[in-house]
Formats: structure tokens, sequence, C-alpha cells
């Protein structure tokens, strides 16, 4: 009897152990296990997706990719979790990923009663719908009556909500679980409309037989700041996280790129960019990372308007304008604190 | 005096009963102990992670909508209103795909033990064909390939008020006006008169040996009460009558395809295990019963079902009670093809929103076990009626 009270107490204390740990240190269980679990989406091209050989790109895929960077100098330290957008909360609170980059709208709510922290905007977006072209559909006001398609889980669900509530518009909701099926159910003819963020439906639109039979509408019905997340409690973990974007919005601003990186930190004599580029002191340090932790960034990812030409610019087929998401300097919203 | 009371204590011990009594309360302290341990360990995490716990975000308005909703629902309702909403949207499918797996199950059971060998062979296909596919690959298929060719709403298929299209069967709603509560009344003393009227065949076939229709007569009886409630109250209802309009058509009942493709795909699916449960217990009623009964003058259609179902549903309804288990169960699939059952509104939007896991599948779980339960608990009694009463 004795030992079996001394067994259930262990297997409790281990329990209790178990469930502690994902308050830890994330940067050092990080370290050692030498990779990033980065969690992205289960397939929006521009923003992550997997191509034919499991290779995973996109602006939330380089969000990860720029945080190994940091800490490792190599970007490609980063695993992937594909996650619905109904797992994604759940996934990082439980600590199964280290961090969540899954075009992920920062909210009140979210960021206060979920348990978790968002770091940085690393694309400013909005929700539309997307319609077919023959029902002749020129603004979102027309859509009295209309049936709309949409995935579970997302502040998407509520905005439509709200915005037919706002109108005194009726609506039929059609609620899918996984993204890929709610589109398949628009394009079999469920639904008049599809609504997700518009950076989604340029996306999404890519992915449909024939994108040109369909029409994105001009309304933007919400604001929907998208970055990555961390746990809430590790302040640590958040500041990289958060820095790794921000350094590359300020290398853009300085103009440097992947390019000229290697060049400018051995020539320049900017106090401000030798000390970003690790040249003099250690700016790593406080991070608890090394001297050359934004030069890896931008040597390895780029800085984020080659970020954003990669993946999501107007010659990929995502095609989506600069816009909002330019710098804050060139007319849009992108600005960060300096480093210094 | 010590000595006795030592001796006594000694007693107690060595007494069976009370040490096994002993170690029980033992085992329970410990169970609650460590129950209570992991609990409090929860709580503490949670609140370290700064997670919300607790059941008052029923209270909180969900903001959200639901395709389906059997009771009155707004978005402004409350995620507590949005949880019954999907409770009673998963009880409804469940029971609906009980009954209609029953009647296939049965249908095809009996179909495979046809002497006609096209019913047989087509009852062991579907059989083969329908237990061997996944279920969820079933409700894509029924979701995504033949419910998605019926034409858009701007070419329907009408048949006098009713339209076919891919976004569902459009019917009349029928509105009751006043004076309806004469037909209820009529519906209920005619309820009342029928069962009367069984109860009474019943004793008299046991006193006199005579037999009386009474099934088909009660079926006449409450058809014609109703009718004539109908006549003298002057037809009370009025019908909500479908139309089209710029993206659908509105008005008028409609029964969206989410809900058709659920049902269908469980009540197949369902329905082909239990044609094997029913054949199964058909065949485990010894011919010799038959014969016997043959012998005894009985008609084909009365030695099936006074000889060989009774017998037949002893062997069948213990298995047929997983089935039922299965389905309801099952019924959770549905939220992958968009039909708002529990899971699709509390696990999956609930969930998301609150981002309180452990409070939501907990409450999944409750709901489960305890359908589950009442379905086991029912087929329980119903087994025990049904089973062999020695005398």
């Amino acid at each position: 009897m004795k030992s079996n009270v001394g067994k259930l107490l262990s297997t409790a204390a281990i329990a209790a152990t178990i469930s502690t740990g994902a308050a830890a240190a994330t940067l050092d269980d990080v370290k050692a296990k030498g990779f990033i679990q980065c969690g992205v989406s289960q397939g929006v091209p521009g923003f992550s997706n997997a191509d034919v050989n499991g290779n995973w790109t996109g602006i939330d895929v380089d969000a990860c990719r720029a945080t190994a960077a940091a800490i490792f100098g190599d970007a490609q330290a980063v695993k992937f979790t594909p996650l619905s957008a109904k797992e994604r909360f759940t996934a990082l609170q439980s600590g199964e990923i280290d961090m969540l980059s899954r075009n992920t709208t920062w909210t009140y709510t979210r960021d206060t009663s979920l348990g978790l922290d968002f770091t940085a905007v690393n694309f400013y977006d909005g929700q539309g719908f997307m319609a077919r072209k023959d029902l002749g559909v020129e603004s979102a006001l027309d859509l009295d009556g209309a049936t709309v398609c949409t995935e579970q889980g997302t502040t998407t669900e509520l905005n439509m909500a709200d915005f037919f509530r706002k109108h005194k518009m009726n609506y039929v909701p059609v609620i899918v679980q996984k993204a890929d099926e709610a589109l398949a159910a628009y394009a079999s003819g469920r639904c008049d409309v599809f609504t997700t963020d518009k950076s989604g439906l340029a996306a999404h639109r890519s992915k449909l037989s024939d994108p040109n039979a369909h029409v994105i509408l001009p309304e933007t019905i919400s604001k929907e700041p998208l970055g990555p997340v961390v746990r809430h409690g590790d302040n640590q973990w958040k500041d990289i996280v958060t820095w790794a974007m921000f350094v590359q919005v300020n290398a853009e601003e300085m103009g440097i790129n992947s390019k000229n990186v290697a060049k400018i930190k051995s020539e320049s004599n900017d106090p401000g960019i030798r000390r970003l580029l690790g040249a003099e002191g250690n700016m790593g340090e406080s991070l608890g990372l090394g001297a050359d932790w934004a030069y890896n960034i931008i040597a390895e990812v780029g800085n984020y308007g080659e970020v954003f030409e990669r993946n999501v610019g107007p010659n990929t087929p995502v095609g989506l304008p600069r816009g909002i998401n330019n710098l804050w300097t060139e007319g849009g919203v992108m600005y960060a604190p300096p480093v210094r | 005096m010590s000595d006795q009371n030592s001796s006594s204590i000694k007693n107690f011990l060595n007494d069976a009963g009370n040490r096994a009594l002993i170690f029980q309360a033992l085992l329970l302290a410990v169970v609650v102990f460590v129950g209570y341990y992991l609990f409090s360990n929860l709580q503490a995490n949670l609140a370290d992670q700064g997670i919300s716990t607790g059941f008052e975000f029923l209270n909180q308005p969900a903001g959200f909508p639901v395709l389906i909703h059997l009771i009155e629902y707004t978005e402004a309702n409350t995620y507590g209103r949005a949880f019954v909403v999907a409770l009673i949207n998963t009880v409804v499918i469940s029971l609906l795909g009980i009954a209609l797996a029953t009647v296939i199950g049965v249908v095809m059971g009996l179909a495979r033990l046809s002497n006609n060998w096209l019913v047989a062979r087509l009852a062991t296909v579907y059989v083969e064909t329908l237990r061997n596919i996944p279920l969820l690959l079933q409700m894509f298929f029924w979701y995504f390939a033949v419910l998605a060719t019926l034409p858009i709403p701007k070419n329907s298929i009408i048949f006098g008020d009713f339209f076919l299209n891919k976004r569902g069967i459009y019917s009349p709603n029928p509105i009751t006006q006043d004076g309806f509560g004469i037909v209820i009344a009529g519906f209920i003393l005619s309820i009342i008169a029928s069962i009367a009227l069984v109860v009474w065949a019943k004793k008299r076939q046991t006193r006199t040996g005579l037999w009386f229709p009474a099934y088909w007569a009660s079926f006449g009886t409450i058809i014609v009460i109703t009718f004539l409630a109908l006549v003298v109250s002057g037809f009370p209802i009025e019908f909500d009558l479908p139309q089209k309009s710029r993206f659908n058509v509105t008005g008028g009942m409609v029964l969206p395809p989410e809900f058709v493709a659920v049902l269908v795909a469980l009540s197949t699916y369902t329905g082909a295990f239990i044609a094997e449960i029913v054949r199964a217990g058909i065949l485990s009623v010894n011919w010799g019963q038959t014969e016997a009964a043959r012998s005894l003058g009985l008609k084909d259609s009365l030695t099936q079902r006074l000889i060989v179902l009774p017998q037949a549903l002893r062997v069948i309804i213990p298995p047929l009670t997983s089935q039922f288990l299965n389905l309801a169960k099952n019924s959770s699939l549905g939220a992958a093809i968009a039909y708002p059952e529990l899971v699709a509104v509390v696990m999956g939007t609930t969930l998301n929103q609150t981002g309180q896991a452990i409070e939501n599948i907990g409450l999944c779980m409750l709901v489960y076990g305890t359908l589950s339960l009442s379905i086991s608990m029912f087929m329980n009694w119903y087994n025990k009626k049904m089973s062999l009463i020695e005398r």
C-alpha cells in the first residue's frame, strides 16, 4: 500500500513538472533541441505553404526563419507544424510549438485571455469578400440574402456576423472546419461569397480553377494586423521574436539587404549600423544571443521588403501590392522602434 | 482494561470485512487527494499562463452565426445558447440517424437472406462497400460529389412549391393560425382512442382467441379524427412559400445539404453494420423453429413475427446497442462538412474564441457521455424486456 501511495505521488509530481515546464525559458529549450518548432498554416500561398519537396515558404515562414537565424545563425533550423485555425492556440498554449506564425490577427481578447502574447505585426490586413463575377455584385453592401462560406475558428467568423448585423442584412453562414474545404464549398457553388482576410482571398483565388471568374469586392470590413504569437510570461522569448521582425524593418529603412549586408558590415562607418550588425559591441547579449544575431537575420532571410517581394509581392502568384505594408517613410505603416 | 481495549482493536483489525473497508477508504482518500492535487495544479498553471478559467464565458455574447438552429438563435445570444443549439443539432442527427439506420439495416439484412439472387447480391454489395470505406470519406462524397452536382439556385429544380438546388431542399413552411388547438386536441384524442383500442384487442384475443387488426384500425382512427378536426376548425394553417430571390431561395422551410449529407452518410454507413447484425440474429434461430411453426399451421408472416424475430432480437439487441452508440459519436464527424453540431460549435468556434480548451472539451465529453449512457440505458431496458423469461 505504502509503495502504491509513493508511486501515485511521484506520478502526480511528474505531471506537475510537465505542466509547469511550458512556462520555463523557451530559449533554453530551443537551444537544447537545436531548432524552433514553428506553427504555420495548412497551406496559404505566400504566407505559409509547402512545395512538392516539403520546403516551406512564405512571409509567416520567414518570421520563423528569421528567429532561427538570430538564435542559431541558421535559418533552416526550424521544424514546421501545420495547424488549422482552431488548433493553433491550443498547440501554442500546450507547448507543442515554440512560436505561432500563422496569419493570426492580433485582437484584445486573444492577447489578454488566451495566455498568449502577440509580438509584432508582419502583415497589415483586412477582411474582404470574394464573389463570382457572373453574380454582378459590385459592393459588399449588395450581399443581402447571400450564402457565405468561411473557415471556422477565426476572427473572420465574428467580423462577418458583425458586418451583416450592422447593415441589417440577412445571410446564410456555412462555416467549414478547414480553409481548403471552405474554399471547395465555395467553388462548388454552395456559397455565393467566400470571406477571409484580403491577402488570403488573393492567395485562395490563385488556387481556384479559373481565378478570373471571381472578383474581390472593394470593401475592407475589418482591421487584421497579423503577426507571430508566443506564450504569455516568457519575456525573453517574446523579445527575440519581436526584434527579429523589427530588425528586418529597420534594415529595409537603412537600405541593408541580404546582398549588401556583408559589405556594409565591413565598410560602414555609421555607428548605428555597426552596432546593429555586431561590428561594434554586443547588442545581442541582452536577448541572450550572439553579437551577429541581426547580421544573420538579414544575411539569411533578408530585410522586410525582400521578404514581402519574394512571397506575396506583385511578381508572385499571390500578387499583392505593397500598399499599407510599405515603410512609414514610403507612405505605409511599417514602423519599427530603433535598434539602439 | 487496557488489555481488553488493545485486544478489541486487534479483533477489529483482524476482521477481513473491516480491513477491506479500511483499505477502500484509504484508496479513496488517495484518489481524491491526487485528483485535487492535479486540479489545483492545473488551476495554478492556467493562472500563471494568464489563461481564463471557469464557465463564465457561457454568459458572454457569442457573436458568431450558426447555420442550423431549431430554437431561436442570433449572433447576439450567448455562448451558452449556442451550446444548446449545437446540442440539439447533435441529438437530432443522432436520433434520426439511429431510426433511419435501423430501417436500412433491417431491410438490407433481410434482403441478404432473400431467395432472390439479384436482391441478395445487391444487398451484399451494399454492405461490403459501405462498411469498408471510412465514414469521413463517405461524408465528403455525399457533400462534395453528390449534393454539389445539384443546380445553382438560379436553375433550381421546381416541383410546385418545392425547390431543389445546391443550397438545399426548400418546402412550404406551415404556419398555424387561430383554432389550431382544436386540431391538436383531436390528434391527442385519437391517440388515446387508439391506445384503448389496442389494449382492448389484446385483452379480447387472450380471452376469446379472436384476432382484431388493431394497429391498422388505430392508424385509420388517428387520420380520420385529425382530418375531421381540421375540417371543423376550417383548416387553420397557412403556408409560407419559398420564393426565388437575388442569391437564394428565401422563405419556406429549408433542409440544408450539410444536414442531408451527414444524415445519409451516418445512416447508410451504420445501416451496413446493422444489416449484418440482423442477418446473424435471424440465422441464429434454429431452422427447426420455423418448421415447428409451419407444422402448427402458422402463416409465413406470422412465423417471422411471432417465432423467429422475438428469438433473433435476443441476439441482435446487444451488438445493435453498440452500433447506436457508434452512430451518436460518429455524428461529430459532421463538423468536417459544416454541419453545426457540438464539436463544430463548441470545440471549433467557441474554443477558439474563448481559448478555454479544458472547459469546452469537458463540456463536449460530458454531453457525449450522457448521450451514450442514455442510449445504452434505454437499450438495456429493451434488452431485458426482450430477453428469455423462464417460467
